[in-house]
């Protein structure tokens, strides 16, 4: 029954000349959720894009698998993955105001994919996003099924486009920053909701967010990308409690905590985050580390396991405890 | 108690709601309705609240940009006269402000220096060599190079041109900032450097600041006291590490509870109280008080009278029927 719905493998992607995910390799289990990590211009949504098969037109996908149900949904005919987009595999959007279809009323918005996918007739497809608006909490939903999507709150919205991707009940939810949009009030309903689906649906969730409370609340596993790469990956316990990456535990620790010394200053990370095609030659984070020597300037270290579970791309993964 | 730095009392903006064939007011937006709240020197208060509850106009009204409808605003004890450019001006030396998005705050054909020296040349501060040391003075404040004045903002990262807005609000001494979300648009890696240069800014010069965030772990960290409103209304005040603990209005435990922690076994522990519902709206909002079609404890009158802020214990104030009950 368990077993992954999803395996990227060594994933590269560019746009121009330049790698913007470089070598990226995870996969997700039936009913967990995997919390992709990073900051922005890391590859993270591009990652997810490449899933999709939603690249924006200047991204070319150099090398790599994307398993899905079996087939490579790198190679496989744009028809194919049209016909899994939206039925197997359904993702929802940062935006959800801009991500809906200004000129389509959400109930037809919502049965559009009933009606492609699984053949339903016009009154059955309405009836079941009818249903399908009540599931995701949206009150009178009749009356919501009627109206424009500029006639919905964000919250509000955001659970439409949830309803309209959970509606052919997918194998595989990519969800891209969902609550990064909304305040933290309407951001606790849309975890809740995505949470109960999940245990209900058994969907795999692959949750993208730089909000490491949504990866603490949400997460079964997580992977934290870098420069284009995964630097570390570990079930959420584990990796809370102990990074072997010093990206990790810098990230953690920067983070003002509720039972912190208030006023106190914070830990910082030293310099930025290299622009996208300058990347350096070995480590990538090797020139904000505080750890880094001439061997992390010189190869950039390979994802391997850590001392408990999980993995991490550290020279120096044993001496990242001692770091701070 | 010395006299606070900044005191708003009664203090109201209502915006018309102008329709029909003549524009007359058929209703009034009311953003902020009735808030008093006082700011000491060197004092950080946070105003928490989510989008829509007027915390960005309650910011707007205190810097002079939006004209309150009833109520006053006292700096150092003095009223602030708004519309007057000659008060405006004065105001301006005083309160500064540092927006959420220092990409769109920044003119891009200006150099930086340019745009950090503008207020001193407004203001006829120095002349134009004393102006160009003040700005190179700044730079180094908020730990940018001297020799990099020239340049324009594109050659800066997000987190530096958050510095050079900082740099820019520091220009004329202030001694109130109003931080409007200073950190939300950078990259979790750089947020931390610039809440350690603000609490070092303050540190040396006293600054008092208005720090307006929804991130909680952020307000927790920074701020001396906290303001929770809820459309245009304060529901509870009190010291941070206080109202964090023990919080009584119900919306501000829901606040509290809704945001994640970033610990994984603590958050599994924890009880989230989920609200029903979306924010109403503030041209409709409910009669008597204004959480009631969210709240889990509403009772009778709730649907009737507004409650009033009462104090709760040393320095907390909240307004609620059923936890501060009359």
């Amino acid at each position: 029954m368990t077993g992954p719905v999803l395996v990227v493998d060594d994933l590269r992607v560019s746009i121009g000349a330049q790698p913007v995910v470089d070598g990226v390799s995870f996969h997700v289990d039936q009913g967990e959720i995997l919390s992709v990590v990073g900051e922005s211009g890391c590859g993270k949504s591009m990652t997810a894009f490449s899933v999709m098969g939603l690249l924006p037109k200047v991204a070319r996908v150099d090398g790599g698998r994307v398993l899905f149900g079996g087939e490579n949904l790198l190679t496989v005919p744009e028809a194919n993955r049209r016909q899994l987009r939206g039925n197997d595999l359904a993702m929802i959007f940062q935006e959800p105001v801009a991500s809906l279809n200004p000129l389509m009323k959400i109930g037809r918005q919502i049965e559009e994919s009933l009606v492609v996918h699984r053949g339903l007739d016009g009154k059955a497809a309405h009836r079941a996003a009818i249903a399908m608006l009540e599931e995701v909490g949206i009150p009178e939903p009749e009356i919501r099924s009627g109206q424009y999507p500029f006639e919905l709150s964000g919250g509000m919205c955001q659970r439409a486009m949830i309803a309209m991707a959970l509606i052919c009940k997918p194998k595989l939810l990519i969800a891209d920053e969902p609550t990064t949009a909304l305040d933290v009030t309407i951001q606790a309903q849309i975890l809740d909701l995505m949470k109960r689906l999940r245990d209900e649906t058994g969907t795999a969730i692959l949750l993208i967010t730089h909000d490491m409370g949504v990866v603490a609340d949400m997460a079964d596993r997580v992977a934290v990308m870098y420069a284009g790469r995964v630097i570390e990956e570990a079930p959420v316990d584990t990796i809370f409690a102990r990074q072997e990456h010093p990206y990790t535990r810098l990230l953690l620790s920067t983070i003002p905590r509720l039972d912190g010394q208030p006023k106190a200053l914070l830990p910082t990370i030293e310099g930025l985050v290299p622009d996208i095609g300058q990347w350096p030659v070995g480590c990538r984070f090797s020139p904000r580390c505080p750890l880094a020597d001439q061997h992390c300037l010189d190869e950039i270290p390979p994802l391997a396991p850590r001392r408990d579970e999980g993995s991490a791309a550290c020279w120096h993964s044993e001496r990242v405890g001692e770091m701070l | 108690m010395t006299e606070p730095l900044l005191s708003l009392s009664g203090l109201k903006v209502h915006f018309p709601i102008r329709g029909g064939l003549l524009g007359r007011p058929t209703g009034f937006v009311k953003a902020v309705d009735g808030i008093d709240l006082d700011i000491a020197h060197g004092e950080s208060v946070a105003l928490v609240g989510e989008s829509g509850c007027g915390k960005s106009t309650l910011g707007a009204a205190i810097l002079g940009m939006t004209k309150p409808s009833a109520g006053s605003i006292l700096f150092e004890g003095k009223p602030i006269v708004h519309g007057e450019t000659a008060s405006r001006r004065a105001l301006s030396r005083e309160v500064q402000i540092v927006f959420q998005d220092p990409v769109s705050a920044l003119n891009p054909k200006m150099s930086i220096g340019e745009s950090i020296g503008e207020p001193l040349a407004i203001h006829g501060v120095g002349n134009a060599a004393e102006r160009a040391e003040r700005v190179a003075e700044l730079l180094a404040l908020v730990g940018l190079h001297p020799q990099h004045a020239e340049r324009k903002p594109n050659a800066f990262s997000g987190g530096q041109r958050q510095r050079i807005v900082i740099a820019r609000a520091l220009a004329l001494n202030p001694k109130l900032l109003i931080l409007d979300e200073p950190v939300s648009a950078l990259d979790v890696s750089i947020r931390s450097q610039i809440l350690n240069l603000l609490l070092d800014l303050q540190r040396r010069f006293g600054l008092s600041y208005l720090f307006i965030s929804h991130d909680l772990s952020v307000v927790r960290h920074f701020a001396d006291r906290v303001a929770v409103m809820y459309l245009g209304h304060l529901i509870e005040t009190g010291r941070t590490d206080d109202v964090f603990a023990r919080p009584v209005h119900p919306y501000t435990e829901a606040l509290l509870s809704a945001v994640p922690l970033p610990d994984p076994v603590a958050q599994r522990k924890r009880q989230r109280i989920v609200l029903k519902g979306d924010l109403p709206s503030p041209a409709n909002p409910p009669k008597g008080c204004k959480f009631v079609t969210r709240c889990p404890l509403a009772v009778d009158i709730c649907h009737v009278t507004h409650p009033p802020l009462v104090s709760t214990g040393p320095g907390r104030e909240a307004a609620c029927h059923v936890r501060a009950g009359l």
